[in-house]
């Protein structure tokens, strides 16, 4: 059937002009067949499985960006959690293999890998623990490894011993990376129910339900749904869904093609597409612009959670129609410093933490890059990632914490974290004092699944 | 052998000999034109051509002569796969 000139137009418009793109695609590797009792040749053995698998992602990702003309922003990696292979590695031998990650990443020229995770929402085996103690180094001697630990699910409960631990963890990493304005901390996820084929950084990794290699696709476009609803500032609220799901069915179709051809280039399976609206710093690609689009002033006033629940939801119905393979977080995020009328929300007075842990009830996911004031205690970030996990645990969601206690800094100051990851107005938390429930550790027990109201 | 098609869309400012120059291109590589239309929208030149790229597996050499025309005649000129348009507007 014949395209008809408005429609390529259309379709142009939406790249040239409203920053439609393919955010990420992510080659996931499993990382299994790497562990060795032996350090080094384990080492090696995770070097040349990732530089192997990976070897053409970024030149076949760039052609095929220029041949369809959509952008492809990030060439990713996820790998099984770092934890998994470990065995009886210890803290430094840790760091090194950190680094050696590090050293993959920057060889291929992608942007980010992410994986070097541990699932602890249980409990904590030998590599597990390892691997926590190396997180706040690891973090801090490399550019391009993310981490995220699971430490809640809703069928376990939420694990507060690493919770109280993770405290301590992101306030180090802060501590190591203070003249970067702690940005160690911008690399590491604490999760509750996270997914296995996340393609998103810097929560991704390759989940054991995985197979050998895989490609998954996230993409975006803020910017291409709030130009859809400037056109029509006259209709209903049903109206509005309308629009956001016809928008996210045409974003996602576009995606799944591209990764679909990727992923017969190299030669991999296409695993899922993620249909999250991811905002970035560039004009008009913002979630709170959406949601004042909508109808509110400024984000965070009231209202506020009601149009994110409807356009979270008309997301997910647009992309589940238009790809049969939906998976990773798919939804709205909204990360502060990634997105501009969230940093002026918060700048004007409209949107607080209390409203922002108030939206990640009814969003895809969680407290994402918000920077918070340098002297936050250890108890009070375990706290937050606490009530995060809670909520996630409850509401049978994905939810995260990506905090950054940046030193030195004093609420309302502006930080400056640089290319994709934006800036930030510090923001203050409660004064209050959580360390006594955090220091009684054990597990939170699972919820009930049936009684819910 | 699997057919494939592209399409050129040339969207500008409207000058004597746009088309002229886009086919000549075209013509050169061995392009055939399959379907062609063109518009002025409030002054602005906007054409879109559908064209058989069947075995044709690099277009970046297309792309750069395109693009060198574009920038010479003040014009923005994209080549891209069919199936991105059909994958968006098509169920």
């Amino acid at each position: 059937m014949t395209i008809a000139m408005d429609e390529i137009l259309q379709t142009i418009r939406m790249v040239q002009m409203e920053n439609l793109d393919i955010r990420t695609v992510t080659m996931g590797i499993s990382l299994r067949d790497c562990a060795d009792s032996d350090f080094g040749k384990m080492q090696q053995n995770v070097f040349n499985k990732i530089t192997t698998y990976a070897k053409d992602l970024t030149k076949v990702a760039e052609e095929t960006e220029k041949e369809f003309g959509v952008p492809i922003i990030n060439k990713r990696i996820s790998i099984t959690p770092i934890a998994e292979i470990l065995g009886n590695a210890t803290v430094e031998q840790t760091v090194e293999l950190a680094k050696t990650l590090d050293l993959a990443a920057k060889q291929l020229g992608v942007d980010f890998i992410g994986g070097f995770s541990a699932l602890v929402h249980k409990g904590f085996s030998k590599g597990d623990e390892t691997l926590l103690k190396a997180l706040p180094e690891a973090l801090s001697v490399t550019e391009r490894v993310c981490a995220s630990v699971s430490v809640a699910t809703t069928r376990t409960g939420i694990n507060m011993d690493a919770v109280r631990q993770l405290g301590y963890v992101i306030k180090e990493a802060a501590e190591r990376t203070k003249d970067q304005n702690g940005i160690a901390c911008a690399k590491l996820v604490v999760f509750c129910n996270p997914v296995e084929d996340n393609p998103f950084m810097a929560g991704a990794f390759h989940g054991a339900g995985e197979g050998e290699a895989v490609i998954n696709v996230g993409v975006s476009g803020p910017g291409v749904v709030l130009n859809a609803l400037k056109k029509h500032p006259q209709a209903d609220l049903g109206e509005v869904s309308d629009i956001i799901k016809k928008t996210a069915f045409k974003i996602t179709r576009a995606g799944e093609l591209i990764g679909r051809v990727v992923a017969k280039r190299l030669g991999i399976p296409f695993g899922i597409m993620d249909l999250s609206l991811a905002p970035t710093n560039a004009l008009n690609d913002s979630v709170a612009e959406i949601l004042e689009e909508i109808g509110l002033e400024r984000v965070g006033t009231h209202g506020t959670i009601a149009a994110l629940a409807l356009m979270n939801d008309a997301v997910k119905k647009g992309g589940a129609m238009a790809s049969s393979y939906v998976g990773g977080l798919s939804g709205a995020f909204i990360p502060v410093s990634e997105d501009n009328g969230m940093i002026r929300g918060i700048i004007d007075g409209a949107l607080t933490l209390s409203k922002l842990e108030a939206m990640t009830c009814v969003c895809s996911v969680g407290l994402d890059m918000i920077a918070i004031t340098g002297d936050v205690s250890p108890a009070t970030l375990s706290a937050m990632i606490a009530d995060e996990a809670a909520i996630g645990m409850i509401n049978k969601k994905t939810t995260a914490v990506r905090v950054i206690p940046v030193p030195g800094k004093q609420e309302g100051e502006i930080v400056e974290f640089g290319g994709l990851l934006g800036r930030a107005p510090v923001m203050g938390v409660n004064p209050f004092s959580s360390q006594n429930m955090i220091n009684r550790g054990g597990r939170i027990p699972a919820p009930l699944q049936a009684l819910i109201n | 052998m699997e057919r494939r098609r592209a399409v050129v869309s040339v969207i500008g400012k409207d000058k004597v000999g746009i088309i002229s120059k886009v086919t000549t291109i075209l013509a050169d590589n061995h392009m055939n034109i399959l379907d062609i239309s063109q518009t002025i929208l409030q002054d602005f030149f906007t054409m879109m051509m559908i064209i058989d790229v069947t075995g044709n597996e690099n277009l970046s050499n297309l792309r750069d002569q395109l693009n060198l025309v574009g920038e010479e005649m003040g014009l923005k000129i994209n080549i891209q796969l069919e199936e991105i348009f059909q994958a968006m507007h098509r169920i």
